[in-house]
């Protein structure tokens, strides 16, 4: 239960840094417009509360659905979809932020000894490597420490889809608050772990 | 592109034609035509919000202007569009040149990676970048600092740094724009050696704008004179600095800051 927990906060955050560390450097390296209006929309995201999200795909993944036909509904893969969803205006909107902030003459220095397109992404990136470290941190504690889209899409099937946060609901509604208590103790201790150990791996700030 | 027939025998030279440039209402350069050579050092001579710097920015594709054209080597590129990418012509011409600015700053990492940078973003990698990153730091007395962190460097061996990164790469034009502003004499001399070394021995060619006068007597072959976004004069150096034709050079050479 606890690996499975791992393991979909895990694939969920992955997606999301795939998808949102590319889009979010693209979308901090030039203007455009509608640039404010795509960042107050991305930023709104942040406050998508994750059972909401979970009745939407509920509705999406039923048999009935547009996306019935993948039949992901109650499945690990539903699962992986909403906390991909869920982490990726985080990873997506602090990457934003972090390359956007990278001093000017920076970028200029990049541009002209020829970095341009993908090799100017590529640099830029770099550049904000710790900001983005931390995007995709936000979007692994978003991704974690959620309920409400995981037991809407998973089900909370025992020895399927049932995961730590669901398994504290369920525990705590049968009145079993000892185990509810204890697997609470494991999910923080995994979640302290986790972090404790991608941010001894993050390079000293200089 | 304009369906204009290519002159016949363009003469090697980054030139920039006509540049009109204002920022929030202010022109900054009314009609500027300013170009550089193979193989000579150009100095572009003007007092401080004279527009030097937005030219040197215009010529090397990292700003737009209003109007005028950039070439290169005879075929026109146009003018950078602002907060986009170069089309494919632009970032050719932008690949054979590099600017040095006056406030130089280091990539995150070592000073190795600072220089490798440019010769990797040419997709040139292994021990040939090694060769030519050790050389070039040798070149500039800075090999010592190879594996130094680059932003702890001080403002000198920054210069240096941003100075070996640009010429590491194999260029055509280089431009620099008050490359020796702040440095103590020891470094001036250094740099000011490898700029007349770049266009003299290796034949680039050197586009520098400063306002220092007595760095335009020591390094350029020709110089020109920009005041309020216009040019005032153009000319060899010894014309320039012996027989000026503008009463406003004059006033300039004899030290009048404000001609």
């Amino acid at each position: 239960m606890a690996a499975l927990s791992l393991a979909v906060s895990a694939s969920g955050t992955v997606l999301a840094a795939a998808v949102g560390v590319p889009l979010g450097a693209l979308l901090g390296s030039r203007e455009f417009r509608g640039r404010r209006l795509l960042r107050a929309f991305l930023q709104a995201l942040y406050g998508l509360p994750p059972v909401l999200l979970g009745l939407l795909l509920y509705l999406t993944l039923s048999r009935t659905g547009p996306l019935g036909g993948l039949h992901w509904l109650f499945t690990v893969q539903g699962m992986v979809l909403a906390q991909f969803l869920l982490a990726l205006p985080f990873v997506t909107g602090l990457t934003w932020s972090a390359v956007a902030g990278i001093d000017g003459a920076v970028k200029d220095t990049a541009r002209t000894l020829g970095a341009e397109r993908w090799t100017y992404l590529f640099t830029l990136v770099r550049e904000a490597r710790a900001g983005i470290f931390a995007a995709v941190m936000v979007g692994f504690g978003r991704a974690i420490s959620e309920v409400g889209a995981v037991i809407m899409v998973g089900g909370n099937i025992q020895g399927e889809t049932e995961v730590l946060t669901t398994a504290i609901v369920k525990e705590t509604g049968r009145g079993d608050f000892a185990l509810a208590v204890g697997l609470g103790l494991v999910l923080l201790a995994l979640s302290v772990l986790v972090f404790a150990g991608l941010t001894l791996l993050q390079e000293e700030p200089r | 592109m304009s369906a204009r027939p290519p002159a016949p025998h363009p003469a090697p030279a980054l030139q920039a034609t006509n540049i009109v440039k204002a920022f929030a209402g202010r022109t900054v350069l009314s009609g500027v035509s300013v170009g550089v050579g193979r193989g000579e050092v150009h100095a572009v001579l003007g007092p401080s919000g004279a527009g030097k710097t937005t030219l040197l920015r215009i010529l090397n594709l990292l700003d737009a202007a209003d109007g005028g054209e950039v070439a290169l080597d005879g075929e026109p590129v146009g003018i950078a569009r602002a907060h986009a990418p170069l089309n494919a012509a632009q970032h050719r011409a932008r690949l054979r040149m590099a600017l040095v600015p006056q406030k130089p700053v280091a990539f995150k990492g070592h000073v190795f990676e600072n220089v490798a940078f440019g010769l990797r973003v040419r997709g040139i990698e292994g021990d040939e970048v090694a060769a030519r990153v050790d050389a070039a730091l040798s070149r500039h007395g800075i090999r010592a600092l190879a594996d130094a962190p680059a932003r702890r460097l001080s403002g000198g061996e920054t210069q240096r740094l941003a100075f070996a990164r640009a010429t590491v790469l194999p260029l055509e034009y280089l431009l620099l724009d008050e490359f020796t502003a702040n440095l103590d004499p020891a470094n001036v001399k250094a740099l000011e050696q490898a700029a007349r070394s770049a266009a003299h021995d290796e034949g680039l060619g050197v586009l520098l704008v400063t306002h220092d006068l007595f760095q335009a007597r020591r390094l350029a072959d020709r110089v020109t004179l920009l005041v309020d976004g216009r040019v005032v004069e153009s000319a060899s150096k010894g014309e320039f600095f012996e027989a000026p034709k503008d009463p406003r050079t004059r006033a300039f050479v004899a030290g009048e800051l404000a001609p």
